[in-house]
């Protein structure tokens, strides 16, 4: 790829990396990465991602600004309240790189339409806040054989994890099934320190960044766990689960589940 | 000893940082191990910096050299991929 002397400006931190160079500043601009959730997850995914220079970015998000998404969003402003949050997400990350492309789906995604919406993109980033969708992402993501960076957050604590299809544990070798329905509360129940978000985002952003130049370690079989009052990060081993209901030898799964009844659907 | 010929010649005159190093990083990643890059520069500290940077690469500097009141000839050697 030629770069343009903007391009070189903008680009040339990572360039002189010797784990980038022009070569891996040339597949991140090939790159197509798939973000679901344009919250707090999703905001920092993508402001990094657009700002590394990633060609393709979706968004897919079905819900509008809200004043009480601003404590930890950082994509969205009080200009954009009342907006869908996947275009106010694509105004401000276009804002900072008019290089990057970012495709705006607004929709809640089902088990009918996602293999179709992620099967053009290298990689899959989970900043989905319910258990019916993280689920559903990851079922998707094993049976279309897309890697998948997973991450949550509540109250001061977040979780980062990177599935590689066919390599390692999935989702559900870690918790087989959804928790039942109001088993674990939601941030809007609960509560979430708006700067959480930020850190694990930007974890996700590396792990998203390493697959594509293919450098460095993923957290593959792993579990990152950050305590935000405490300052620990803690590393916890997930062994593949051999009978797993999704990836395991002899898979009950075999089609995509739609979880939704019972789960309050606001996001 | 026998003046090396380059295998390929950059003139980078009238850049500064980070243009210099990224000009030639550039330059350096398109080539094949064991060929000799040629940079002809203005810039003083590039002279000093574009050495040391190729060098902690894993690069071979074969040569820094002031031509003349404002330029320099550098000879970078690509040892690794």
């Amino acid at each position: 790829m030629e770069f343009t002397d903007d391009q070189l400006l903008r680009y040339s931190r990572h360039i002189i990396l010797p784990e980038v160079g022009g070569k891996g500043q040339s597949k991140i601009a090939n790159a197509k990465v798939f973000i679901v959730g344009a919250g707090g997850l999703g905001c920092p995914v993508g402001y990094y991602l657009a700002a590394a220079g990633v060609g393709t970015i979706a968004l897919i998000d079905n819900d509008t600004v809200e004043l009480s998404n601003l404590q930890r969003q950082i994509a969205h402003s009080v200009n954009t309240i009342g907006m869908p949050k996947v275009e106010s997400a694509k105004k401000t990350f276009e804002a900072l790189n008019p290089d990057v492309n970012i495709v705006a789906i607004q929709k809640r995604m089902s088990k009918d339409d996602i293999i179709d919406l992620i099967k053009d993109y290298d990689i899959v980033v989970d900043g989905s806040d319910n258990f019916p969708t993280r689920y559903l992402v990851n079922d998707a993501c094993f049976m279309a054989g897309k890697p998948l960076v997973s991450g949550a957050i509540l109250r001061f604590e977040g979780q980062v994890t990177t599935i590689v299809p066919g390599d390692g544990p999935c989702y559900r070798c870690l918790f087989e099934e959804p928790p039942p329905p109001g088993l674990v509360p939601s941030c809007q129940e609960a509560g979430v320190l708006g700067v959480l978000p930020g850190v694990i985002g930007g974890l996700q952003a590396t792990e998203v960044l390493k697959l594509i130049l293919g450098k460095g370690d993923v957290l593959k079989g792993e579990l990152l766990i950050y305590n935000a009052l405490k300052t620990t990060f803690r590393k916890v081993k997930v062994p593949k689960n051999p009978s797993c209901p999704l990836c395991g030898g002899n898979p009950t799964i075999t089609e995509l589940i739609d979880y939704n009844e019972g789960y309050c659907t606001l996001q | 000893m026998a003046e090396t010929i380059p295998d390929k010649k950059i003139n980078i005159k009238g850049l500064v940082c980070p243009y210099t190093f990224v000009k030639a990083k550039l330059a350096i990643e398109s080539m094949d191990v064991g060929q000799v890059l040629e940079i002809l520069l203005d810039y003083e500290e590039a002279s000093r910096s574009i050495p040391k940077s190729m060098e902690d690469h894993g690069q071979q500097v074969l040569k820094v050299e002031k031509i003349n009141d404002t330029d320099w000839v550098l000879q970078i050697r690509k040892d690794k991929d």
